[in-house]
């Protein structure tokens, strides 16, 4: 053969080689031992959040804000629920569940562009030219996340959607997305452990090579996600994506839909101590037809899917330490357009939030009789998050540095909802 | 004389093929490169030739053409040689020539060795203006790049794929003065690149126009197939920007090739005019050929500048004519779909003459609008198409306006330097004052001077300073990031990752994979399939989408283990590691050519060094070591990071 190989030059002298070469190494050997598979269990803090994004801006006035009688009402009616507010008649199972989530019915946004929306109500901040902002799923994988060394797994799920990114903090706490079924494509490299090693550790000197040569942030950023794949390879913790372990009485519970799935696959990965997860069900943008879209396709998905996360959370004796939050972008028009659809609207719209010891069954805020204006207190996307975050431990003093130096609050100094928290 | 057919270069902008010409493009752009077909002879004889030259194809092979032998095309392209320098030596007064007057090109490949080619104006200025802003910011500019950088830089970005072995020891081994002209030269006029030239535009105009998702999803009415097929005959043909624009604007007909009146254009359009009154025709049409960003003020004054709400259903109200209908899926064409426009008779229904439109105020009230250019042309209020056809004035108006050439200016330094003059690119608006101002009016009225010749806007950026530089910072530009919430001063090569296309093309390079031997259009089908595992549509009426092909653990999942990757880093015959370890190199070389293949470069001492442990972990399993080696190389940052 051509390459010569040094006396005495084996796999393990082959590392230790690297050993002295890499700062890298020690997780390298990490990877080896922990291809072992040694399942851990979480102990330490174990508050999560699960945000069920709604992608089109959900027509809050028809779910959780009903006008019936007023022009802008609609063809729903609402019907009692288990806690002290009314809610749309085809969301019947969610109503017997609202003791435990409450309705802040007094949002109103500013921005009903989809694009712009999206990220207003994911980051706190509007769209800015010279900062990306991270979404709330980062910010909370970034605080709740380093706390546990323990995971392996990436602290930021995006289920059957990629969430919005994590902005200044890095592609470290970017949104892992994956379907609703949990599969995740390329996990396996179909080869022997020790090539495995050899071939990482060459990388990560490589990479390291690359970095030292002054670039700029990706490079680095790189090696970083190269790390967290690594350790993502070899956990047992994976086993937290495979919903079909579930017993088909529960996949029942949650639907045979991808959201079901997802919230499903949401509840799982929040027991094994993943602190963000979002759940997208899109299918919101209904600028026509919109009532038979509702009634027939949105709101049985949605009803049982949410429902079931709510009852799961609250037998498992999670729902104390798990924030659950729904919202989409914005919410509808209360005008009905000509093509009986309703356009964007973020004056007046509503959110679900409950869990982590946010105030249960109450409505809060309140729009007008048809539902075009809020009267009184109004809460913004900023607010929401500030609240989230403050149910979830997390210190609203807390404040970043952008890779500007600029100083960031968290969830950009938002006012914490009364009565919510 | 006249009966020469006009066949290649510039002269294919002007002048529709002829029947012969047409043989001599698709041969070119189906089979083995007639140029890599010379360029082999040359080298299979002479004995010092590089081992690996048979290696890597610059050229996909595909569907050659039955009967057509290797020798016809050589005899082919012989012709098309002496052809050229019969046009270069004459400089016809044919259509491009003037261009060509004031902008000497090398015309053939073969004679580049001849250092007559100076460097265009445009990039004298672009310099000079550059240089201007780090003077008055006291910045020291990064050192160049170093060839084998420079290289792969200019192969990713005007053709889509990073450099074979061959091709950057070719231009590495160019000691000419002009080598660097040569190579872009040979990039976006050589026939043997015409194919791979038109792909790459054609990929990143059809993720602009309908993006990556666009007619995957049930119910879309476009045409991917058909969209391809426009924007690929526009750009191996060279159509003037301005026409390019015009026709996707204003485009009626059918979406679908082989149907009636086919016509791909209208795919850009097709499921953006029926939706929410041609919210999407508008607000899509006025970003991306304008740099205009009208759609926030569809409900509201904008935030930022005086523009009023009642700006944007005036541009709207161009748009009230179209209208697509769905044929629904058609054997073999998949879905058919026409876009036509037809009379307008205002929103009440009736009124032909003065065909309004109506929109709320934000105080509730309702108003009317009818056509008015974002200048404030107004245009007749008559709905009937045989009076007004709205959207051809539209495009008229569109590709005569002061915003049109700034717009695609900035979008093409975007393409090339990372980031625009303004951030974001197609937001022009007065509220966004751009970093280089002068520099982005000065190009735009160079592009409009050129008769809005695309490659020659790309040429002047490739050859620019500022593209030239290594991404590799200095005491003095470590603050100039855009990353870090600077405005980009270009004072050093801004890293950016290589887009998933891209690293499609460039591992089929290196691969051998199946799929070269599909047609194009099986081929484009088969990597948008592969595409879809990164791309997701947001569903929602502006169209969005995103990719988690963006250095997330999934790309990186993809790039470890992925059946692509354990295709590339194989070691079955005609692999790349297959040859390699089959070769009679020594063991350095066969590390420098790994080196070679994926970052254009040698290793280091240390690198070689660390080659060899990887090699040797193996057992003495030389293609087992091999294949490690490539795989490492293919995931470091060094090869997916465009630096």
């Amino acid at each position: 053969m051509n390459f010569k190989t040094p006396r005495g030059m084996n796999r393990r002298h082959f590392i230790s080689h690297l050993a002295g070469a890499s700062a890298f190494v020690g997780s390298a050997m990490a990877m080896g031992r922990t291809l072992e598979a040694n399942a851990r269990t979480l102990t330490k803090n174990r508050k999560a959040a699960i945000l069920l994004w709604m992608g089109g801006g959900p027509s809050s006035i028809d779910l959780w804000d009903l006008k019936p009688g007023s022009n802008t009402g609609g063809p729903f009616r609402p019907i009692a629920t288990n806690g002290d507010m009314e809610i749309c008649e085809h969301l019947p199972m969610m109503a017997k569940h609202m003791d435990k989530a409450s309705i802040v019915r007094c949002m109103s946004t500013r921005e009903a562009d989809h694009t712009r929306g999206r990220y207003y109500m994911h980051t706190g901040y509007v769209p800015n030219p010279n900062v990306i902002h991270p979404s709330l799923g980062a910010v909370v994988a970034h605080q709740l996340g380093t706390e546990r060394p323990e995971l392996e797994i990436p602290a930021f799920v995006s289920v059957g959607g990629d969430s919005e990114g994590p902005g200044f903090l890095g592609m470290a706490y970017s949104p892992f997305s994956v379907n609703s079924s949990g599969r995740i494509r390329n996990l396996n490299l179909g080869i022997s452990p020790d090539r495995v090693s050899s071939r990482i550790e060459a990388l990560r000197l490589m990479e390291t090579g690359f970095i030292n040569q002054n670039r700029g942030i990706a490079a680095a950023e790189h090696a970083k996600v190269v790390g967290k794949t690594v350790s993502l390879m070899s956990s047992a913790q994976m086993d937290a994506f495979k919903v079909e372990q579930e017993p088909s009485g529960v996949r029942e519970r949650y639907g045979d839909t991808n959201f079901g799935r997802g919230c499903l696959l949401a509840r799982r990965l929040a027991e094994a101590g993943v602190p963000f997860v979002e759940v997208n069900l899109g299918g919101w943008d209904n600028h026509q037809n919109i009532f038979n879209t509702l009634q027939n396709q949105k709101l049985p998905e949605l009803d049982r899917g949410m429902s079931a996360l709510f009852e799961d959370l609250a037998q498992r004796e999670m729902l104390d330490d798990t924030a659950v939050i729904w919202m989409g972008e914005f919410g509808r028009t209360p005008q009905i357009n000509g093509n009986t659809g309703r356009d964007h609207w973020a004056r007046s719209w509503s959110v679900v939030a409950g869990g982590a010891g946010m105030t249960p069954g109450v409505a809060i805020g309140q729009t007008n009789e048809d539902g075009t204006r809020i009267e009184g207190q109004t809460y913004s996307s900023e607010d929401l998050m500030a609240t989230v975050c403050k149910s979830l431990g997390i210190d609203l003093e807390t404040t970043f540095t952008s890779t500007s130096g600029r100083p960031m609050k968290i969830a950009n100094s938002g006012k914490l909802i009364k009565g919510l928290i | 004389m006249d009966e020469e057919p006009m066949t290649v270069g510039y002269n294919l902008e002007t002048k529709p093929l002829n029947a012969e010409q047409k043989d001599i493009m698709r041969m070119s752009r189906h089979s083995l490169s007639p140029l890599f077909l010379l360029a082999n002879k040359s080298l299979n004889q002479s004995p010092a030739g590089h081992p690996l030259r048979n290696l890597v194809s610059p050229a996909r092979e595909s569907d050659e053409a039955p009967g057509v032998s290797a020798d016809t095309i050589l005899a082919l392209w012989l012709r098309r040689i002496f052809f050229l320098i019969f046009v270069g030596a004459t400089t016809l007064s044919f259509g491009i020539a003037s261009a060509l007057a004031t902008e000497p090109l090398v015309s053939d490949p073969m004679a580049d060795k001849t250092p007559t080619v100076s460097v265009p104006a445009q990039v004298v200025q672009i310099d000079a203006q550059i240089k201007a802003v780090w003077d008055a910011y006291q910045l020291t500019p990064s050192r160049d790049a170093t060839n084998s950088e420079w290289c792969r830089r200019v192969f990713l970005d005007l053709i889509g794929r990073i450099p074979s072995i061959d091709e950057v020891e070719q231009f590495l081994d160019d000691k000419g003065a002009t080598r660097k002209q040569a190579l872009v030269n040979r990039l976006l006029y050589d026939d043997a690149y015409t194919e791979e030239f038109a792909r790459n535009w054609t990929t990143i105009w059809s993720n602009l126009l309908i993006g990556r998702t666009g007619g995957n999803a049930n119910g879309s009415m476009i045409n991917r197939d058909g969209m391809l097929k426009y924007l690929r005959d526009s750009f191996a043909r060279g159509k003037p920007y301005d026409q390019f624009a015009h026709e996707l604007i204003s485009a009626s007909g059918s979406t679908a090739p082989g149907t009636e009146n086919f016509n791909g254009a209208t795919n850009y359009l097709i499921d953006k005019v029926n939706q929410e009154k041609g919210s999407q025709a508008t607000a899509s049409t006025s970003r991306i050929f304008l740099g205009l960003q009208v759609q926030c003020t569809q409900c509201h004054n904008h935030p930022f500048n005086d523009w009023k709400q009642k700006k944007y259903w005036e541009m709207n109200a161009f748009f009230r004519q179209s209208r697509a209908r769905s044929a629904g899926m058609q054997s073999g064409m998949g879905t058919v779909a026409t876009l036509d426009d037809v009379n307008f008779r205002g929103e009440n229904g009736n009124n032909l003459d003065e065909a309004e439109i109506y929109y709320e105020m934000r105080n509730g009230l309702v108003a009317a609008a009818w056509p008015v250019f974002v200048d404030g042309t107004e245009v007749e209020k008559s709905g009937d198409i045989s009076v007004i056809n709205r959207r051809t004035k539209f495009a008229d108006l569109t590709v005569a306006s002061p915003f049109f050439a700034k717009a695609i200016v900035n979008r093409t330094w975007a393409h090339f330097l990372g980031y625009g003059f303004t951030s974001p690119i197609d937001d022009l608006g007065p509220h966004n004052i751009p970093t280089h101002p002068s520099l982005l009016e000065y190009l735009a009225g160079e592009f409009r001077d050129s008769e809005f010749n695309y490659r020659q806007l790309l040429q002047w950026i490739v050859l620019s300073k500022p593209y030239a530089l290594s991404s590799r910072q200095n005491r003095t530009n470590k603050t100039d990031d855009p990353l870090l919430g600077e405005s980009p001063r270009f004072s050093h090569f801004y890293l950016r990752q290589m887009q998933a296309e891209q690293l499609y093309e460039s591992l089929l390079v290196t691969t051998g994979g199946a799929q070269k031997t599909a047609s194009w259009e099986e081929q484009e089908r088969i990597k948008n399939r592969w595409l879809q595992q990164f791309n997701r549509a947001f569903g929602n009426d502006e169209g969005g989408e995103a990719t988690n092909f963006n250095g997330s653990i999934p790309q990186v999942l993809m790039m470890f283990n992925s059946e692509m990757i354990r295709a590339a880093t194989g070691v079955n015959q005609g692999s790349l590691v297959a040859e390699v370890a089959g070769s009679a190199m020594s063991a350095k070389q066969m590390v420098e050519a790994i080196f070679m293949a994926g970052l254009s470069r040698k290793p280091s001492r240390d690198e070689l060094a660390l080659a060899k442990s990887l090699v040797n972990a193996n057992n003495g399993d030389l293609a087992k070591g091999l294949s490690d080696l490539w795989w490492v190389i293919l995931n470091t940052n060094e090869f997916i990071l465009v630096h």
